[in-house]
């Protein structure tokens, strides 16, 4: 198998070559070793970070935002977030608040990336 | 319900007879179809109160442009609304344009415009320093003015209020049925007469009633608003003289500061097609150039067209067209101008028929929404004081309070809808065009009328902003 | 009431500035903000790859203002929100309106401007059609999702490359929408290439370089927007307009920054960058009236922003401790590909040993170099491999380098 992609370690955005042969993940076309990581992550096990909103009760705001603690596998972004639109939290809530415990079986939580104050 | 009048359509005209009505003791009543006041071609034109020399002696348009442009002087300090009378010229550019430009002053002189006068392209520029040097000579007419258009419709539809006269809006007639105490409207609004001041509508609305047909088309004129910042760049209206090339545009400050190019003129069917087009747009780019040179193309904020109701004559069509039906239809340019004359020509007639009195206890005069940025610190300090809200900047562009905008929610004629905020206090109209102020204009709209966010609406039902709230099914 | 250093606008810069004006020993300041939180727009950027640079790790927009926020409540300084500065005159005078204080008049010995940027908006681009509900400026969209909590549209058509724009396709096919595609009417994105990949290649959503948008349909609602392709002088080409059934229309096409105030107080303007032309210690022609942030010029990276603001900072407060009077500048002069520069003139003798100086090309380029000429002579020459209006690009000039400097260009040049 053979794969193109951009490399988004820096703004230089090489255009990488990936060749998977068995175990074996061959990289072209980077500049840097950052390059060969990225792609060889990419290939196995492709993750992103995620952030969204959650509905907050008795807040100054009606929504907190929030993030995945660490990346999500790429396969399961859209359960986490069906996740996170059903979550509601009652003010207040305060940076780093665990909002979810371990998503969708992820060993990932979901955690606050804001405070939010009661209303008062 | 039962009135002796009832105005279909709340466009400048029907307001205009609206608040005239309202002199006289008579029951009346304005129907109209959208969630506003002035939402057709009454808040889509060039907003200019033009001095008369341009209709044929003799027309009813000739006649209400010149008695218009003297009344609406005096309307803005009776109620309350923006007029500039900044004087307009009609430009040519070569000799031979002469004969055309005379012509239009002899016209001019006859149909009664004072203050008229022919000036070379040097006293146009002296006047007029940014006009192209090819301009030859223009038409000076002093007495020709800006106005805002959509504060004008409102005045007079709130001093009708203030005066007896009942506004219905999102009423759509669809069914008027003639009997013996005169028309019965939608089933429901009983009245002994009936005006008919339904814009591009106002073909079906009289045929609904009247045994001889009429048709009125669509026009479309597209136009260009520019920042503030080069608001300044013409102090009067510039028109061109018509010629073989066509009728021309005007490049002419509007009433609140900005500048304005257009329109273009293309006959469309759809009465509802106020979209602009690419092509009307280079058009009246093109042509404004030929009087300003130096259009700043950068600075253009938004575009919008508007639609004129044209008549298959070449005049306004005012008359009773049936018993106790009055059409005040076909109005296209100049109709904002000739507004108040027909309100009060219009009113007359119909308290003659009626054999209604005036009222000694009529309000005359109408107080505008505060406009905070336009006062002196220590009056708008003790505005603050009085309300708070007054403090609050909502949109930054224009400098518009929440308190402003809580006002135009529970003024007589309510503001419900994004659109109509910005009519009224002008918050979105500014140089981000509502990026930042409309998601909270949308908040205080939904906490003044208590109704959710979502139900907030561009200007109808229909034109939804938002599909209710995250996470939650549909 | 007078104060030593007035900051107008409590988000990144302003914040930044703030703190750093502190730092240097002043305490009689004021930070005057709008909105009702510190933090300015990065409240709304919910997204995450702030702070890289002044962290060295990634965080979200609200978590990267936080760290601001939580710095300037520890020094103590003093703000008020929910206040609008509607003038600034030439000598300092700085007049907002609030609800607690009216209209109210306070006195500055320095004024730094931090006001940010807003979005360029539909009209600025001319584009045909109707005026339905559903066109949002890429941030507008963003405050509505992410601040109010509503749904804003459920297929949607973005039209520029910008990075908000990019944000928003993924946010918004994240919580459920189907974003068509992103057109842009350059040949080449005007965002950051990790947002590329990250928020369209990921969702399989393309992207359309050399379109724009020649129709809206849709009278209430929008119902469709047509997209053609741009020839070289970015017109659309006849016969290559797509019709894309939408009931939304984001707008990504470019930040400008707000200089309204600036204008009042007299400030001069780069007619590129539409922010304050200032020198290298970020005063602008109006001796004490510092500019720093997306109201100088807008950045790409928040990072960026508050190392700015912080120099802005450092230089207000040694404006007021020890006032230094420039009298001979050297001007940065652009050529070949270079847009500006942030400064615009370096006044040597005063100058730090080191600064470093901002800028944007004019185009994609490859394989090319930066060039700074001193005397017409290359001083120094880097090279780089790409080069993008994307991406801002910065470069150090030393003192030392400088001292017989009578002309200093910065430009691009093939690389050797």
């Amino acid at each position: 198998m053979e794969k193109e992609m951009i490399c988004i370690g820096c703004p230089l955005g090489c255009n990488l070559i990936v060749k998977v042969d068995g175990e074996e993940i061959l990289v072209s076309g980077n500049t840097c070793p950052n390059g060969e990581k990225y792609a060889k992550e990419e290939i196995s096990n492709p993750a992103r970070i995620i952030t969204s909103t959650v509905e907050v009760k008795n807040g100054e705001l009606t929504r907190v935002s929030c993030k995945s603690q660490r990346a999500i596998p790429k396969d399961k972004i859209f359960d986490v977030m069906k996740e996170i639109r059903k979550k509601e939290v009652v003010a207040p809530v305060k940076i780093g608040d665990i909002l979810i415990e371990n998503v969708c079986d992820t060993d990932i939580n979901i955690i606050a990336t804001k405070n939010i104050k009661k209303e008062v | 319900m039962k009135y002796d009048v009832i105005v279909v359509g709340g466009g400048v005209i029907g307001c205009a007879i609206l608040r005239e009505l309202s002199k006289y003791n008579l029951k009346i009543a304005l129907l109209e179809k959208e969630e506003d006041v002035c939402s057709g071609t009454s808040k889509a034109n060039s907003a200019i109160i033009h001095a008369g020399y341009d209709a044929e002696n003799g027309t009813l348009k000739a006649r209400f442009n010149v008695e218009g442009c003297k009344l609406t002087k005096q309307l803005a300090k009776d109620l309350d609304f923006t007029y500039i009378n900044n004087g307009s010229f009609v430009v040519c550019f070569d000799e031979t344009d002469m004969p055309g430009l005379e012509n239009l002053y002899e016209r001019g002189i006859k149909n009664g415009v004072e203050g008229l006068e022919i000036i070379s392209g040097e006293k146009a520029r002296e006047l007029e320093p940014n006009l192209s040097k090819n301009v030859y000579a223009a038409l000076y007419a002093k007495s020709a003015g800006i106005v805002c258009p959509f504060e004008m419709t409102i005045a007079f539809g709130e001093n009708a209020i203030a005066n007896g006269a009942e506004i219905f809006l999102n009423t759509k007639v669809e069914k008027i049925i003639k009997n013996d105490e005169g028309y019965l409207i939608n089933d429901k609004y009983q009245t002994r007469c009936i005006v008919n001041a339904a814009g591009l509508y106002g073909d079906f609305i009289h045929n609904l009633v009247c045994e001889e047909k009429i048709e009125l088309s669509a026009r479309k004129g597209d136009y260009c608003l520019f920042d503030k910042e080069v608001g300044s760049l013409v102090k009067h209206t510039i028109f061109q003289l018509p010629n073989k090339f066509g009728k021309g545009v005007l490049v002419a400050p509007t009433a609140h500061g900005n500048m304005l190019i257009g329109p273009s003129a293309t006959d469309i069917l759809d009465k509802e097609a106020t979209a602009t087009t690419q092509k009307d747009l280079n058009m009246i780019i093109e042509k404004s150039r030929l009087s300003v040179e130096c259009i700043p193309m950068n600075k253009v904020i938004t575009s919008f067209s508007g639609l004129r109701a044209r008549p298959s004559g070449n005049d306004f069509i005012i008359k009773e067209a049936a018993d106790n039906f009055f059409d005040a239809v076909g109005i296209e340019s100049p109709g904002l101008s000739s507004a108040p004359a027909i309100g009060v020509y219009l009113s007359e007639m119909i308290a003659n028929k009626l054999n209604a009195r005036k009222k000694d206890n009529f309000i005359n005069t109408r107080k505008g929404i505060n406009k905070l940025n336009k006062m002196d610190k220590e009056t708008r300090a003790k505005l603050i004081k009085e309300n708070p809200l007054y403090g609050n900047i909502i949109c930054r562009c224009e400098e518009i309070s929440e308190g402003e905008i809580v006002d135009a929610i529970h003024r007589p004629i309510p503001a419900t809808s994004l659109d109509a905020i910005k009519r009224r206090v002008r918050a979105g109209m500014g140089r981000c065009q509502g990026g930042f102020c409309s998601p909270k204009v949308m908040e205080i709209i939904a906490r003044e009328l208590n109704k959710p966010l979502q139900e907030v609406t561009k200007n109808n039902s229909a034109s939804l902003l938002v599909y209710g709230r995250l996470g939650e099914e549909e | 009431m007078k104060y030593d250093v007035v900051i107008i606008g409590g988000g990144p810069a302003g914040l930044a500035a703030a703190i750093s004006v502190k730092k240097q020993g002043i305490d009689n300041i004021l930070i005057i903000e709008r909105d009702d939180k510190l933090g300015g727009i990065l409240n709304q950027c919910i997204h995450n790859g702030f702070g890289l640079h002044t962290f060295k790790e990634e965080l979200t927009g609200p978590e990267y203002a936080q760290r601001y926020v939580d710095k300037v409540l520890e020094l103590d300084i003093p703000y008020i929100l929910n206040s609008m500065v509607v003038d600034i005159s030439a000598d300092k005078k700085v007049t907002y309106v609030s609800k607690q204080d009216g209209l109210n008049t306070i006195e500055a010995k320095a004024v730094i401007l931090a006001m940010g940027c807003r979005e360029r908006p539909r009209g600025a681009l001319n584009i045909p059609g109707y005026r339905p509900a559903g066109i949002y400026s890429a941030g507008t969209a963003q405050r509505l999702m992410n601040i109010e909590g509503y749904k804003v549209g459920h297929e949607v058509v973005i039209l520029g490359s910008g990075d908000i724009g990019l944000i928003m396709a993924r946010r918004m096919t994240l919580e459920g929408a189907k974003v068509k595609c992103v057109a842009e009417l350059m040949p080449y994105s005007g965002g950051l290439k990790r947002n590329i990949v990250q928020c369209l290649n990921d969702y399989n959503i393309p992207l359309l370089l050399s379109h724009t948008v020649v129709d809206i349909k849709g009278k209430n609602r929008v119902e469709s927007i047509t997209l053609a392709k741009v020839d070289e002088n970015r017109k659309p080409i006849p016969g290559t307009e797509k019709e894309y059934k939408c009931d939304t229309l984001l707008l990504s096409v470019g930040l400008l920054p707000e200089n309204e105030l600036s204008k009042l107080a007299d400030v001069q303007l780069s007619r590129v960058t539409s922010g304050p032309l200032v020198n290298d210690n970020f005063e602008t022609n109006i001796e004490g009236i510092f500019a720093c942030g997306n109201v100088l010029h807008v950045h790409d990276l928040v990072d960026y922003v508050s190392s700015e603001a912080e120099l802005a900072g450092y230089y207000a407060a040694k404006y007021i401790l020890d006032k230094k009077e420039h009298h001979k500048y050297l001007n940065i002069d652009v050529k070949d590909g270079v847009r500006y520069t942030v400064p615009s003139k370096i006044d040597v003798d005063n100058m730090e040993d080191r600064i470093v100086v901002r800028f944007r090309v004019d185009n994609e380029y490859r394989n090319k170099s930066i060039a700074v000429l001193k005397n017409d002579e290359e001083l120094k020459v880097i090279k780089k491999r790409v080069l993008a209006p994307g991406e801002m690009e910065q470069i150090f000039l030393n003192k030392n380098e400088l001292h017989d400097a009578k002309t200093l260009t910065i430009c691009l040049k093939e690389a050797q």
